[in-house]
Order: C-alpha cells, then sequence, then structure tokens
C-alpha cells in the first residue's frame, strides 16, 4: 500500500487491494431498487454517529477500506478518522470523484461555466486562478482537471487515499465524447500529487478498456458493476466475461447483488467463479449483513484456495 | 449509418452527444453551440467538427438528423429549419413554447415524412413501460384516478442565472420538471380535456415558478392530480412518482419499482398475484449498448436512431404526442392566472366566483 505521505512508488500503487471495500451508498439514500428504502437509510444515516457506527463495524470484521463519494459527510468521517489514528490504523480511502448531483444541479442553476466557478477550491486560490485561467484561455483542459480534483480531494488531507477513482457518470461522459486524453491527465495528476492509483469506474466496461488502452495506462484499475444476473453491464455479460478473461487490467466488482436482486451466497459464488477479479465493492448497513458478508467472502476463498481454481485475488489477469 | 449533428451543448446536449456518439449506428458529423469555449474543447481533444451557427452548420455538412438541446425559446425556428431541410429531428423537452407552434411543427414533419422526436425520457424507463403494459391490458379494471408527482433539489435558494430560471424562455418548474408527471400521465389515462385549480407558486425563483399543483381531466370521468416542487431538498435527486388508481386494484411506480395492488376481482396477469406485487428495475429494464445517466437516455437515442433507419417503425414521443403536453402546460398557465374559481369575499363567508386574478406567479398582489 501507498504510504500516506510518500512519493509515488510503481510497486505500492500496484499493490493488491483488499478482498472487500466498503462502499457508502446506503449512507446516502441511494438505492437502484427501492425509493421508500433510500429514504429509510437517509433517515437511519442522518447522524454521523450512526453512519461511523457501521463504519466501526466494518472495520473490526477486517473491512478497512471506503470506497466513498467526496459528498460532505465524507469529509466528516474523515475527521474522525483523522482525529483517532490508532482506533483507525490501517483505515484508507478510496475517494470517487466528483460528486456529480452538486454540479448538475449548479450546472442548472449557473450553466456549466458558472458552475466550475463555483468549485474552485478555497485554498491556493492564486495558483488554482492562475492554473484555471491560463487553463480557460488555451482551451488546455488540463488545468482545469488538476483544479477540480483538488478541489474534490481537500476533505481528506491527512488520511490514507491509496486510489483515487473517477465516477462513472465522468468516465462514461468522457468515453461517449471520444475525450481519451482526459483519462492520463486524470491518472497522472493522481500518481504525481497524491502518490495513489487512479481508477475508473464505468458501466461500459470492455469499450473503456479500449480507451484506456489508447490512453496509454497500463494495467488500469476500473471498478464496474459486475454481476450474475447482467445488471447495467453495458456490452453484455459475456463482454465482460471475456475482458476478465482475456484483457489486462484490474477488475473491482460493484453492485454484484444487483441491488438485492441475487441472493448473496449465488451471487459472491458467482463472482468467484470469474477469473481475474481483484476485489469486491458491497454496501451494508448493520453489523450482521456486513459479518455475514465478509464470512461468505472468506468461505468461497477457502473453497478457491482448496480446489486450486482460485484465480480472484491471484492479482490481475495477464 | 445516421449522420447527426448535435445542437447546444448544454447538460442534455453533452450528455446526449456522448451517448449518440457512442451508437454503433451513428457517426456524429457536427457539433453546433453558441460557447466558443465548449467547442473549442471537444475540437481539440474529440476531433468533432464544431459550429458556433445552426444554420451555417446545414449548409456545409450533409446530415440525416439533428438531435436539438438549446434553451427552448429557440427550438421552434431551428425545428423547423431542420425539417425544411429534410432531416429527421430528436428535440428536447419541451418542443415550443406554445401549443399551436407544436402542433404545426408535427403536421409539417407528418407531411415530410420525417421522424421526430421529443425527449420524454420516462418513457423509456422500464417500470413506467410495466405501467403501460399493465394498463392497456385492463389489469386495474377502470381507471378512476391518476396522481402525477415529481419533486427534487434544483432551485433551493434566489440565484440563478441561466435560462433555465426565466419562464419567458422555458425555464421554470413547469417547463423543466412538471412536462414530464403529465406526459407520463398522459400516455397512460389519455389526452387531458380540462385543467382547474392550478397553482404556479414561487418559493425562490424571482422570474418563475418552483411549484406546481393543478387539478386534471380526462375523457371517461378520469380525474387527476398533478404535484411538483423542484425545491424540495428532502429528494436527492428528480424524482418522479405516478399512483394509478382503478376499480381493480392500484399501481404506484416510480424510476426504481413498480408496486402494484391487484383485488381478488382483478384480471389474470401473468406473474402477478392478488394483493401486493413488486417488480423492480433490476429486473425489468433491458441492456443498453451504452449506459451513461440511466438506461432510458439511451434507450431513447436508440429508438431514435432506429426511426430514422425505418421511419415506418411505430413511435414513441413525437412531435404530435409532445404537442398534446405543450397544450396542457398552456392550459395550466391560463388556469393559474384566473386564480381560484370559489373564493370568500373579503368581508365574510360569502362565496364569490370568479376570484380576483393573480399574476402567473400565483403572487397575490
Amino acid at each position: 500500500m501507498t504510504t500516506e505521505t510518500g512519493r509515488a512508488s510503481a510497486v505500492a500503487a500496484a499493490a493488491p487491494l483488499e478482498r472487500l471495500l466498503f462502499g457508502d451508498n446506503q449512507f446516502f439514500g441511494i438505492n437502484h431498487r427501492s425509493e421508500e428504502k433510500a429514504r429509510e437509510q437517509a433517515m437511519r444515516f442522518h447522524n454521523l454517529g450512526a453512519i461511523m457506527t457501521v463504519i466501526d463495524d466494518a472495520y473490526d470484521s477486517g473491512v478497512r477500506t471506503l470506497m466513498c463519494t467526496t459528498h460532505d459527510r465524507v469529509t466528516e468521517i474523515a475527521q474522525r478518522v483523522r482525529a483517532q489514528p490508532e482506533r483507525y490504523e490501517g483505515f484508507s480511502f478510496f475517494p470517487c470523484m466528483p460528486y456529480a448531483h452538486k454540479y448538475a444541479d449548479a450546472v442548472t442553476e449557473s450553466g456549466i461555466l458558472g458552475a466550475l466557478g463555483r468549485f474552485l477550491p478555497d485554498e491556493g486560490l492564486l495558483n488554482a486562478m492562475m492554473r484555471g485561467g491560463r487553463s480557460l484561455a488555451k482551451k488546455d483542459i488540463e488545468g482545469l482537471i488538476t483544479l477540480l480534483i483538488d478541489a474534490e480531494m481537500a476533505g481528506f488531507v491527512g488520511v490514507r487515499t491509496p486510489v483515487i477513482w473517477l465516477q462513472n457518470v465522468v468516465v462514461d461522459l468522457l468515453l461517449g465524447l471520444g475525450f481519451t486524453d482526459a483519462f492520463a491527465i486524470f491518472a497522472k495528476h493522481v500518481r504525481s500529487r497524491y502518490s495513489a492509483e487512479p481508477g475508473f469506474i464505468t458501466m461500459n466496461l470492455p469499450m473503456l478498456l479500449d480507451h484506456l488502452e489508447r490512453a496509454g495506462i497500463e494495467n488500469p484499475l476500473v471498478c464496474a458493476n459486475i454481476n450474475k444476473i447482467g445488471f447495467r453491464m453495458s456490452g453484455g455479460i459475456e463482454a465482460y466475461q471475456r475482458a476478465l478473461a482475456q484483457r489486462q487490467f484490474r477488475a473491482v466488482a460493484m453492485s454484484v447483488f444487483a441491488s438485492g436482486a441475487i441472493p448473496p451466497r449465488e451471487a459472491l459464488e458467482w463472482i468467484f467463479d470469474q477469473p481475474g477479479i481483484e476485489s469486491i465493492v458491497f454496501g451494508a448497513s448493520n453489523r450482521g449483513h456486513i459479518e455475514s458478508t465478509v464470512a461468505l467472502v472468506r468461505e468461497c476463498e477457502e473453497r478457491g484456495r482448496s480446489s486450486q481454481n482460485d484465480r480472484v485475488g491471484s492479482g490481475p489477469a495477464t | 449509418m445516421i449522420r447527426v449533428g448535435v445542437v447546444g451543448l448544454g447538460k442534455m446536449g453533452l450528455s446526449h452527444l456522448s451517448m449518440i456518439r457512442a451508437h454503433p449506428d451513428v457517426t456524429v458529423d457536427a457539433v453546433v453551440d453558441s460557447a466558443g469555449y465548449i467547442l473549442g474543447v471537444l475540437s481539440k481533444y474529440t476531433g468533432l467538427k464544431t459550429f458556433t451557427d445552426f444554420e451555417k452548420m446545414l449548409e456545409s455538412v450533409e446530415l440525416d438528423a439533428v438531435v436539438i438541446a438549446t434553451p427552448t425559446r429557440f427550438h421552434a425556428a431551428m425545428v423547423r429549419t431542420a425539417l425544411n431541410g429534410g432531416l429527421h429531428v430528436f428535440c428536447e423537452k419541451p418542443l415550443t413554447l406554445t401549443a399551436a407552434e407544436s402542433t404545426e411543427l408535427a403536421r409539417l414533419a407528418s407531411a415530410r415524412g420525417l421522424v421526430t422526436q421529443v425527449g420524454y425520457h420516462n418513457r423509456f424507463v422500464s417500470t413506467f413501460l410495466e405501467v403501460k403494459r399493465l394498463l392497456d391490458v385492463d389489469s386495474i379494471g377502470r381507471v378512476t384516478h391518476v396522481q402525477a408527482e415529481s419533486y427534487g433539489p434544483v432551485v433551493l435558494k434566489a440565484r440563478g442565472s441561466t435560462w433555465r430560471s426565466k419562464r419567458t424562455e422555458g425555464g421554470g418548474c413547469l417547463y423543466d420538471y412538471a412536462a414530464h408527471p403529465i406526459d407520463l400521465a398522459t400516455w397512460f389515462v389519455g389526452d387531458v380535456i380540462g385543467v382547474s385549480g392550478t397553482v404556479l407558486n414561487s418559493i425562490f425563483s424571482e422570474d418563475t415558478e418552483d411549484e406546481v399543483y393543478s387539478t386534471l381531466y380526462f375523457a371517461d370521468g378520469v380525474s387527476g392530480q398533478l404535484s411538483v416542487n423542484w425545491s424540495d431538498e428532502s429528494f436527492r435527486k428528480m424524482t418522479t412518482r405516478i399512483t394509478v388508481s382503478g376499480t381493480q386494484g392500484k399501481i404506484i411506480a416510480d424510476r426504481q419499482e413498480v408496486q402494484v395492488y391487484l383485488r381478488s376481482t382483478a384480471p389474470e396477469i401473468a406473474g402477478y398475484q392478488r394483493g401486493w406485487n413488486n417488480r423492480s428495475t433490476t429486473e425489468l429494464t433491458d441492456e443498453v449498448w451504452f449506459y451513461l445517466r440511466g438506461e432510458e437516455y439511451s434507450a431513447q437515442l436508440d429508438h431514435f436512431v432506429r426511426r430514422a433507419h425505418d421511419p415506418t417503425l411505430p413511435a414513441t414521443n413525437d412531435f404530435a404526442s409532445a404537442a398534446s403536453t405543450d397544450r396542457v402546460i398552456e392550459l395550466l398557465t391560463l388556469d393559474a392566472a384566473a386564480g381560484p374559481a370559489v373564493s370568500f369575499a373579503s368581508s365574510g363567508s360569502e362565496a364569490v366566483t370568479p376570484a380576483r386574478r393573480r399574476s402567473f406567479l400565483g403572487r397575490r398582489s
């Protein structure tokens, strides 16, 4: 793993991820199957204390990475973790940026350029203005992208962020536009400034892999929906399975339960039958769910080891 | 291959551009926007051919179709020019600012045999498609009432500097938000024949309304309630919910799920039982070739592309259908301006008709 303050190191950045990453959708009223369930969760996690209780449960079950948005609430979680280094030893954040709704609503209100102006970082304003101003004038998007990354990262100072993700809505927007250079700009800045591994979240895995290759990003870290029923796997489940078997990338599976549409055991056994999946993101709202998911995953790992067929976790497919 | 030009690169235009450029049967041969900066970036990094002038673009590039996502006040003229140039047209909603113009454009397109579509993407949401299917087989008997709601956190303070905050340019909660539940309600239970009790109130906005409430009247005694508020922070993002009541049951649907209650006397529907049923988007949604922000956005563009290839395919959301939604928007505006139909006189409890008139923003002065 990358150290908190260390500079980029190819070896550290390529260290394998933990098998289970804890997602944060449940804390923010996001549920792909039910508005009612989403609202219930939003109410339940209104207080930071309720969120921290679940994060503590995850930590105590051995799940020590929070794959999170850059929501203001996550900044508060980061403050708690920063304040108790012993309690949260080894705890990592994998920030996913940007928090898209914040921008979308700002665009509705102020237009695209107006919205950009509202999200410039507070600190280093002069530097930001130089970078941003020059970028605007030259139509050079690099300064602008790095500026927005820095604004999103402001809440994570002093905590470990060994991986920084670009959210799917932006990845896939750029992907459709054919704006491949932006991926390379993101990757370069995340590596050089944060000593972190850049990750890309997508709903269009097979297509994205082609573009990342074109952008010169080798063995990229990619997170996508990967589940037995093919929910939100654009390009088709077979194309995903081919990519897992044949392409060189580090796969992180999300939506493995398809928001509860697939029973946990069935969902995870299927995941463990796929080659080349390094890590799984899951969400849970209570200790029981966390522990049962962890237990199921350990069971699948054990079975994989004993049958000598464990390709999950054996590192990137080659 | 369908050769497409994308006009207007705001929030909707950029996302349409991204999705349609990824479509295997489409080439995007031109993009048009008035903002030179965005064009410059796209031209530099994506190789797209860019124009700042719509008509110049039409003169210099040969196209089969255009996607128009400019502010609403520009729609009518651009759509007319495109149709006169023999192009199929996908236009963002609402189609135009007057029902008469929308109807005229529908006629023009029909006379020229061109494919048209308006971006009422909810008709491509799997759960709402399921509602339509259930209603088409009379699953809940005779429909008596529809409740159409949308809520979301767009305007949360008195601020706003774009066309979306100006009603005269097609901004505001009625055009931007309420158009969607209205369109869904008419899709499910038929054309609106009258409206009453309409309230268009400002909560924060200075130049437009932030909430829309009304009673809708449909044929055969079916009634509807419209309830829309885009200044509701309790919703994380826009949420549209439709409730349809019938003599044999009830259907409640949003983008995530369909809840269906069927009485013991309801007809047999495959896959459904008496009492409560629940179908979720994970089981109802078909895969799309490219996902950006919901399958429905991809699916509606795919529908347009397929119809451009084969105009004989049945249409969803053509101009004629969008014009009828524009007519309802017009009725709501008139009704709101008329104020309460019945009200108490200031001196006592005697009811008087009609009440004093109000501004279209519903501010009682």
